[in-house]
């Protein structure tokens, strides 16, 4: 199956992805994921202030069949999260990379975000499994 | 012409059982052993079984009886059953009597159509105990004002336990608080499973009475008993406030009963309310099955352990009830799971939901007041006797502290009624009280015996009362009473007359598919037949009656049994000892850790704590693991699907020093005899670890071989799986441990009754022998069956699930196998490389077989995307081929979309299953015929199971969780 993940995206191992906008980081999980998973049915974040750590678990996905942990891919804080995302779900699975975002950081380190895989080397990663 | 020759009437032996247990007939053995390359069936065994673990000769030393048929099983279990001389029993303490309405006994617990079938997993064939069990949560929601209610637990003793994990989980989110308060009136066996639960996990209870209660920040939760084991019933309010404060939980346990007429305990303020439903017309048999009922808020309703039925719509738009919110269960969540429970009570959930139907509100309300109008006037007696009353507000039941206490047991004991011993655990002869629970028996007669019998302790006449009317709501001046309408769903409310409740019973019951229909050949389930004569004993007085803490002199049947069960399974399984106790497999499990766990503290090296799992295990096993205090590391499996013996090294290795325990299933969840399971057994002893057999496919190694023999310490078996207890569509189960030697001080015991090791690791049930209740149908099998019987079994079991594999590989790749290329009893089938070339799923198949009469296999466990399937050694030849041509003429439906000659998504897989009313409409705009939908087998005309919903839409149903049924005015 083809995905389209957008040029400005960086992805962790994990699958999530991050990307600058102004100073703060947009996070959320690429749409290789949620195709895995399956329809969404439970989404589960951390609150605004959250203190996140680069690798730790910040919160997971469910669908029917499924339970995923999803984890920080930088260190910083939780200034917003998509609210619509945990009252409906969908919006996670039809947009994970636009609508479907999950939650805007304040970093703790920028470079973090240049240490992820770019999105050709995701697709690549995701091609080869 | 007729057999002229002279007949000998002592060579007329009626035929054995297992001749009827077993499906193919020897002629049909013959053609399935020829498929295989075979002509002799011990041969083709001695090629699927390791040789060096090969038992050739398992009637040697044994002490298990031969064979025999129904009538000599039957008369021989009736003389054992007579031994047990049950009185009558008032002794309350959880356990009450009750009156199953005939019709319930008749039409559901008697019924295959209810106790054959499976865990509703396929919801479409499933929506009769689907929507039984709907029910059953809606009553128990109605009854504690609670909104969200599971479909059962085990027992009330391991729903407290349930209840504080929950807390704990909640409370751990927050801050550091290790500490749960329990009420010093809290049943003693509940009490002893909370000690047992809450040990390994660092919790510290804290017991007092509740007003003395230490609320501080380290609390996490609170747990109170209503009415108290004293009797006391109270207003918890301002119990329930001080915990909130704190941000602690709190849980209550009601007695159902008493609830009917009390406030809602939701009401106030409550956040967890747990119960057991026994006295909603289930027999108390000793201690079990019974199911425990378990309601909480909206708010935590991901963490609610076990089945939670909830409702959907299905691809008409239909109203469908399927399995809700699986991803808290411990097969998706593994070691993260709250819980490890998978097989709870749904059979007895079942019951009391038809027993609330035919009782309704009016009904329920008046058994509870009959109770109460009994109990007042018994104090009335008492109080003008002189005895010393408590001034306190009870439901049912009373105690009293007087000299005279060994008088009255004794007169009690001559008019035959048991009494409460008080203090409990004491002998009548130093007992210093008793104590009286009326129940839904009692009656004015037996009130007049109980008076009498305390006015002869103290030589005073008894006067006959006089009629007494007895205002309810003045006996509970300071608790709080229920006071609107309840239980107003229709359902409720319209099934009143015999005849209209035997018809829903029948309505529901047609709708699910269970073994009267068909085979369902659950890979790891077993489900094998259940014999009429197997079950016919748990209707009999003699085993249904008993209280679980009544006399011991008074069982000696059910010890006869426990005796004879305890002896026949540790020879099985080649161990020293069995306890019976749990009453599933996850809690034998947990038991079993525990035991080794204890072994470990004996040694002085309670350090171990690690416990190593295969990846393809069970979800239970991870889950217990954690439960039991360890920390669980995964072993990878290798590409044959077996324990990767160098992964298995390394990390034995690594955590040699703190090493607890290895959990293996035998032969393996991918259904193959891992041929190296002596080494495996030796290297985790060689670093300090015991090793703990999953015996969920004992069905493979009965009288083959024994774990005991191979290195294992403790197993435990599944006696709804292996040993004919029936499935009851999700419990009840039985999960009996076996142990080595070295184990056997720490098998579990009881704070009431003798029972268990010099060293127990306390009670994992309620009951000192579990669900004793439904034992004597295992009795039964075994009995009937014998060595060879039971021999002849597993190897059966081991032939057709090879003879499947065998003319099933050509059109789906088995993905394991063992040695000489033969599976076990069971065959996983590799349905991914279908989905990569047509984008059909597993699920479209298992909902196509629907269409072909069958119940789909084990779908996507433990491998995703495949089938695994187990026929048992119960399913004829036919019936094994029916499916066999099922399996291939679907593979051919998915070569049509390959082809491009059927459409990808409108074809009768994607659009599966299809039910009556779509198929005999009058719009019918697919691509394919209403005969090929329907009818994709010409014979299925003459026999038809019609799937009662469409395609259940699942996403739909965990989004908007709907748990019960909400009243339309």
């Amino acid at each position: 199956m083809a995905f389209d993940f957008p040029k400005n995206f960086r992805f962790a191992d994990s699958h999530e992805y991050a990307l600058f906008e102004g100073d703060l980081v947009r996070v959320g999980i690429s749409a290789f994921a949620v195709d895995q998973l399956g329809d969404i049915v439970f989404v589960d974040l951390p609150d605004v202030g959250t203190v996140l750590t680069r690798g730790t678990s910040f919160g997971s996905v469910e669908s029917v069949k499924a339970v995923e942990e999803m984890y920080a891919p930088i260190s910083g804080e939780v200034v917003q999260r998509n609210d619509s995302v945990l009252s409906s779900p969908e919006d996670l699975q039809n947009d994970p990379h636009g609508e479907g975002w999950l939650l805007l950081i304040s970093p703790a380190e920028p470079a973090h975000v240049e240490e992820l895989m770019d999105a050709g080397s995701y697709a690549d990663k995701i091609a080869s499994n | 012409m007729l057999d002229e020759r002279p007949i000998e009437a002592s060579s007329i032996q009626p035929p054995q059982f297992f001749h009827r247990h077993i499906g193919p007939t020897a002629k049909d053995q013959a053609q399935m052993l020829a498929q295989l390359g075979h002509t002799d069936l011990e041969d083709f065994v001695q090629e699927v079984i390791p040789r060096d673990i090969f038992d050739r000769n398992p009637h040697l030393g044994s002490s298990i009886p031969e064979g025999c048929n129904e009538s000599e099983a039957l008369e021989e279990l009736q003389a054992i059953a007579d031994k047990n001389s049950p009185k009558r029993s008032l002794i309350g303490l959880g356990y009450h009597g009750t009156v199953m309405p005939s019709l319930i006994q008749r039409h559901v617990l008697e019924n295959p159509y209810w106790y054959t079938a499976y865990t509703p997993y396929q919801a479409e064939i499933s929506q009769g105990r689907l929507e039984a069990l709907f029910n059953f949560q809606t009553l128990i929601s109605e009854l504690t004002g609670l909104p969200i209610a599971n479909a059962s637990l085990l027992d009330e003793a391991t729903a407290a336990a349930e209840a504080m994990s929950l807390s704990f989980a909640v409370k751990r989110k927050g801050q550091q608080a290790s500490r749960f308060l329990v009420d010093i009136d809290v049943l003693p066996q509940t009490l002893a499973v909370l000690r047992t639960r809450a040990e390994p996990l660092g919790i510290i209870l804290d017991i007092s009475i509740p007003s003395d209660f230490n609320f501080g920040d380290d609390v996490f939760g609170m747990f109170l008993q209503l009415p108290g084991k004293s009797g006391q019933l109270w207003d918890p309010s301002f119990c329930i406030a001080a915990a909130h404060e704190v941000n602690a939980l709190a849980t209550v346990a009601i007695d159902p009963l008493a609830q009917v007429l009390m406030a809602p305990v939701g009401e106030l303020g409550v956040d967890i309310a747990i119960g057991s439903a026994q006295r909603f017309g289930v027999p108390m048999a000793f201690g079990g099955p019974h199911a425990a009922f378990f309601a909480t808020r909206e708010t935590f309703k991901r963490l609610v352990p076990g089945r939670l039925i909830g409702q959907s719509l299905d691809k008409e738009g239909q109203i469908a009830f399927r399995l809700a919110l699986q991803t808290r269960e411990q097969h998706i969540r593994r070691d993260k799971a709250t819980s490890n429970i998978c097989t709870a009570q749904v059979l007895l959930a079942v019951i009391a939901s038809f027993y609330a139907i035919h009782h309704g509100a009016e009904g329920l309300e008046l058994i509870a007041r009959r109770v109460i109008s009994l109990r007042v006037k018994f104090e009335d007696c008492l109080r003008e006797l002189g005895y010393p009353l408590e001034l306190i507000t009870r439901f049912d039941s009373i105690e009293i502290y007087c000299n005279q206490a060994p008088k009255v047991h004794e007169l009690a004991s001559l008019a035959g009624i048991n009494l409460r011993v008080l203090p409990l655990g004491s002998s009548v002869d130093k007992s210093k009280g008793f104590g009286v629970s009326f129940d839904e028996v009692s009656n004015d007669k037996e009130l007049n015996i109980l008076c009498q019998i305390v006015a002869e302790s103290i030589g005073k006449k008894f006067n006959p009362l006089q009629n007494k009317t007895v205002k309810i709501e003045d006996t509970f001046s300071d608790v709080p009473l229920r006071k609107s309408r309840w239980l107003k769903q229709s359902v409720f409310n319209i099934h009143r007359s015999e005849t209209d409740l035997l018809r829903y019973i029948s309505r529901l019951s047609t709708k699910d598919f269970s073994l009267v229909h068909g085979m369902i050949p659950l890979g790891s389930c077993t489900m094998k037949l259940n014999s009429a004569a197997e079950l016919a004993p748990i209707s009999w007085q003699k085993f249904a009656s008993l209280h679980p803490f009544a006399p011991l002199e008074q069982a000696e049947g059910y010890l006869h049994l426990f005796q004879d069960l305890e002896s026949w399974l540790s020879e099985l399984t080649g161990f020293a000892g069995v306890s019976l106790q749990p009453n599933a497999g996850s809690q034998g499990e947990f038991a079993g850790l525990l035991a080794i766990r204890k072994w470990h503290e004996s040694r002085n090296q309670s350090y171990r704590n690690i416990c190593l799992i295969p990846q393809s295990a069970h979800g239970t096993n991870p889950a217990s693991s954690v439960m039991a205090g360890m920390k669980v590391i995964s072993i990878l499996c290798d590409k044959h699907g077996n324990v990767d013996l160098n992964d298995l090294e390394i990390k034995a290795r690594e955590h040699a020093s703190d090493l607890a325990a290895l959990m293996v299933t035998y032969p393996s969840t991918h259904g193959v005899f891992e041929p190296k399971i002596r080494e495996i057994c030796e290297l985790i002893h060689s670093f300090g670890g015991q090793v703990y057999l999953d015996g969920a496919n004992f069905n493979a190694q009965v009288c083959l071989c024994k774990p005991g023999s191979y290195g294992v310490d403790v197993c435990h078996l599944n006696l709804h799986k292996t040993f004919c207890i029936p499935h009851g569509g999700g419990g009840p189960g039985i999960g009996p441990i076996a142990v080595a030697s070295h184990l056997l001080p720490f098998l579990p015991g009881h704070p009431l009754v003798q029972c268990g090791g010099s060293n127990s690791i306390g009670a994992v049930s309620a009951s000192p022998w579990g669900s004793a209740g439904i034992l004597p149908i295992s009795w039964m099998y075994l009995r009937m069956m014998g060595i060879k019987g039971l021999r002849k079994a597993s190897s059966i079991a081991l032939l057709s699930a090879n003879y499947i594999a065998s003319r099933l590989s050509p059109y789906y790749p088995v993905l394991f196998n063992g040695l000489e290329g033969l599976v076990a009893h069971e065959c996983i089938l590799d349905l991914r490389p279908i989905k990569r070339s047509s984008g059909i799923e597993v699920d479209d198949i298992a909902k196509r077989l629907m269409d072909f009469g069958f119940h789909a296999p084990t779908v996507s466990w433990p491998v995703t995307g495949t089938l695994m399937v187990e026929p048992t050694e119960s399913e004829s030849l036919q019936e094994i081929n029916r499916f066999c041509e099922a399996m291939i003429a679907i593979r051919a439906e998915v070569d049509e979309i390959i082809q491009g000659e059927s459409d990808s998504t409108n074809n009768p897989l994607r659009l599966a299953p299809h039910t009556l009313s779509v198929v005999t409409a009058d719009e019918w705009d697919r691509p394919y015929s209403r005969q090929k939908a329907a009818f994709p087998v010409p014979a299925l005309a003459q026999n038809k199971f019609w799937p009662a919903v469409s395609r259940i839409d699942n996403a739909y149903g965990d989004r908007n969780l709907v748990c019960t049924c909400s009243v339309f005015e």
